[in-house]
């Protein structure tokens, strides 16, 4: 029986987060954003000049996202550069999840390359780096359909619950299902969908709702982040 | 009767809600999902009538058939010469459009234009695959010699320039700088090298200030405290 | 000579620089915040003007090395991150990268502030292994004065984890700090023409001549240098650059220590 969590929080209540826009002078656009002890930096640089050739589509931009963790990062030993089967896996799963909101078919032959890098995680990290990068791609004046919020959810013993820290993620005493999940504020659809665990489909349903009670809290941060910046003027 | 839930220069952002009834026109960088008008990017809410429009804030400089930049060379073959436009896209500039010289077969075009070389050019051509061709033949457009070129937002451009040019008129007095301003976010300031560094810092002003009224004045006053 | 290195050689005899700073100003400010990551067992985070690095230290237990069995080591890696530059590839680090991790490595090592007896735990057997990782997060130039400063002061945040049982329990953090018994600094001098500067920005740098990076003990010391560029350069050169280092090195030990 998980009766409390391990930081006092709600069942349905998100770590403290944070969001900055325009925090990486040299790119196109950036952002960084924060779920507690994750954070992570996303920046943009594009629509620019794709090499090699072959990887161009003459239709439309390509977007490319890379996401990699900091040697620093882990609160245990260092994480080896130079990325892993994981971080691969990552690059790819956040790439399609941000595609449906962008319109690349004014750049044919180019790319937009997001870099997602965290210099501290703490479990929801693709997560927190598809926040970051929805506000990075918007930083960078790319057209898009609507921004993307991203939040973990997931069962930890017999309670259905909202961004899964470390220690929940690790939990020894009972079933645990950890689930990523991506939406579309305005159109509710979803982007990206994972799972890892042991979870009757009914709590599915249930935890997509509270899944998109918490991402309309992170679309309004994005959105107060976003606004800020451009607020000053620049 | 459809109502706006946003007003006059309110900044949104992409999947924004703008607002909701068939009698309202979705514009440039806006669209429609049901009855409802949602933004498209980031950028800042412009309403003329029933028409909703945004002005983008930030993006990057994208060719587009007549505009003058500011190019720098970066290759050169049998034909022309290749050049960085500051977007995506290169641009070629043939022989024949780079000047009324003639020029022999096998000619050193070094000669006329080097690598590293920047040159303020207008865009002639561009194609649905967005292969750009450039000119340097007609008024205002050549070589550039000496000064400095810095790197601005290309949705500052029109504030640089000011109406019927009269923002970078006044820069140009108040320092006795040569600058040439170009659509693709390149501008090329050329005079003492204090005066350079003072317009440098002024159009840094009026690009974080630019949405703030009076601003030709305040520019003003800067250059005057700066000289 | 290209637009822009002509430009920049004028200035300089006039002795003036693109951004208004004098020949051997550093840009302001120079901040550096210690501890800026809970995951790291040491960190800062630099940022001179709009050139921001991080770094981080990591520590580890390993054999040590078979000639040295009773002292432990750093070893320093660099990342040029392409999220700084966009000129920066995603790949394992280049040239550009290694030569960085190694004068970075240099300046700590040869000035030895870090007693490496002091971190054997049982000889011939078990010693603590200092992983320092730099990793740039935006360069507007001068990366490895920011990247050497970083370093030096993400060691003197460093803390040892709990080590019992021949297992590292990296989430109790002891009382016990890394001893640091000198701050080495690192100063990049470099010629452009005739003129020397120091702090170059993106622009300096892709018309530079030489750039030498010197790196000094407190008592003025060299424990290391390190000559950058491809163009051939005078003794004079050298010790004018040599002396520029260690003038502008206090300001930059003082910024650390300060």
């Amino acid at each position: 029986m998980y009766e409390k969590r391990l930081d006092g929080r709600d069942f349905d209540e998100v770590r403290k987060m944070e969001a900055k826009v325009g925090v990486i002078k040299r790119a196109d656009g950036s952002a960084y954003f924060k779920f507690g002890n994750t954070w992570a930096y996303a920046a943009v640089y594009g629509p620019r000049n794709l090499y090699p050739k072959f990887l161009q589509d003459p239709s439309r931009g390509i977007l490319r996202c890379n996401y990699n963790m900091m040697p620093f990062s882990s609160s245990g030993e260092r994480v080896r550069p130079g990325g892993s089967r994981r971080s691969k896996e990552i690059s790819l799963v956040t790439t399609n999840a941000l595609l449906p909101v962008l319109d690349l078919d004014e750049f044919p032959n180019s790319v937009v390359d997001v870099f997602i890098e965290l210099p501290q995680t703490e479990a929801g990290s693709r997560c927190a780096g598809i926040n970051a990068a929805a506000m990075a791609l918007a930083d960078a004046g790319l057209a898009m359909k609507d921004l993307v919020s991203a939040v973990s959810v997931g069962r930890v013993g017999d309670k259905l619950l909202v961004d899964l820290d470390y220690s929940e993620e690790a939990y020894e005493e009972g079933p645990v299902a950890d689930i990523p999940i991506a939406i579309m504020p305005s159109s509710g659809k979803i982007t990206l969908l994972q799972m890892d665990g042991l979870l009757p489909k009914e709590d599915l349903k249930t935890l997509i709702g509270m899944a998109r009670k918490a991402c309309r809290r992170i679309y309004n941060l994005q959105k107060t982040a976003l606004k800020e910046k451009y607020k000053s003027g620049e | 009767m459809g109502k706006f839930f946003v007003k006059q220069k309110d900044i949104v952002v992409p999947g924004e809600e703008l607002a909701e009834g068939m009698d309202i026109l979705p514009s440039v960088w806006t669209y429609r999902e049901g009855d409802k008008i949602i933004a498209r990017r980031v950028g800042l809410v412009d309403i003329k009538g029933r028409t909703i429009k945004l002005i983008p804030l930030s993006g990057k400089y994208i060719p587009k058939k007549n505009d003058v930049i500011i190019c720098k060379v970066t290759d050169i073959s049998f034909n022309g010469w290749r050049v960085d436009t500051n977007s995506a896209y290169p641009a070629m500039l043939s022989i024949r459009e780079a000047t009324s010289d003639y020029i022999a077969k096998g000619t050193d075009l070094t000669q006329y234009l080097n690598i590293g070389e920047y040159i303020v050019a207008k865009v002639i051509n561009v194609t649905s695959q967005k292969l750009v061709d450039i000119s340097m033949k007609g008024p205002g457009l050549h070589k550039l010699r000496g000064g400095r070129i810095i790197r601005v937002s290309p949705h500052k451009v029109p504030r640089i320039i000011g109406k019927q040019g009269s923002m970078v008129s006044m820069l140009k007095r108040e320092t006795k700088c040569q600058i040439v301003v170009g659509q693709n976010g390149l501008v090329w300031i050329k005079g003492e090298p204090d005066k350079e560094l003072l317009v440098e810092k002024a159009i840094r002003k009026i690009e974080k200030e630019s949405h703030t009224t009076g601003l030709t004045e305040s520019i003003k006053s800067f250059l005057e405290k700066g000289l | 000579m290209d637009n822009l290195k002509e430009h920049v050689v004028t200035l300089l005899k006039l002795n003036k620089r693109l951004d208004g700073r004098k020949l051997l100003e550093y840009r302001k400010p120079i901040k550096i915040e210690r501890g800026f990551t809970k995951t790291a067992e040491g960190s800062a985070w630099v940022r001179i003007g709009e050139t921001e690095v991080m770094v981080g230290v990591k520590m580890d237990v390993g054999e040590p090395y078979p000639d040295k069995p009773d002292e432990g080591t750093i070893i320093v890696g660099a990342e040029l991150l392409p999220l700084s530059n966009p000129n920066f590839e995603a790949g394992p680090p280049g040239i550009q990268a290694i030569e960085l991790a190694r004068v970075v490595d240099r300046g700590i090592r040869e000035s030895k502030c870090i007693d490496f007896k002091k971190l054997c735990i049982k000889k011939g057997e078990k010693v603590w292994l200092i992983m320092l990782d730099v990793i740039t997060l935006n360069d507007a130039g001068n990366l490895f004065d920011a990247a050497a400063l970083g370093a030096v002061a993400a060691l003197q945040d460093t803390v040892f984890p709990k080590y019992e049982g021949d297992k590292i329990d990296y989430k109790t953090k002891t009382n016990k700090k890394l001893e640091l018994n000198d701050s080495p600094v690192s100063v990049t001098v470099c010629k452009i023409g005739d003129s020397f500067i120091v702090d170059p920005t993106i622009e300096e740098e892709k018309v530079l001549d030489t750039r030498l990076t010197v790196a000094t003990k407190s008592d003025g010391t060299l424990c290391a240098l390190q000559k950058g560029g491809s163009s051939a350069v005078t003794e004079e050169d050298i010790m004018k650059m040599i002396d520029i280092a260690l003038e502008k090195g206090k300001e930059l030990r003082g910024v650390l220590n300060g």
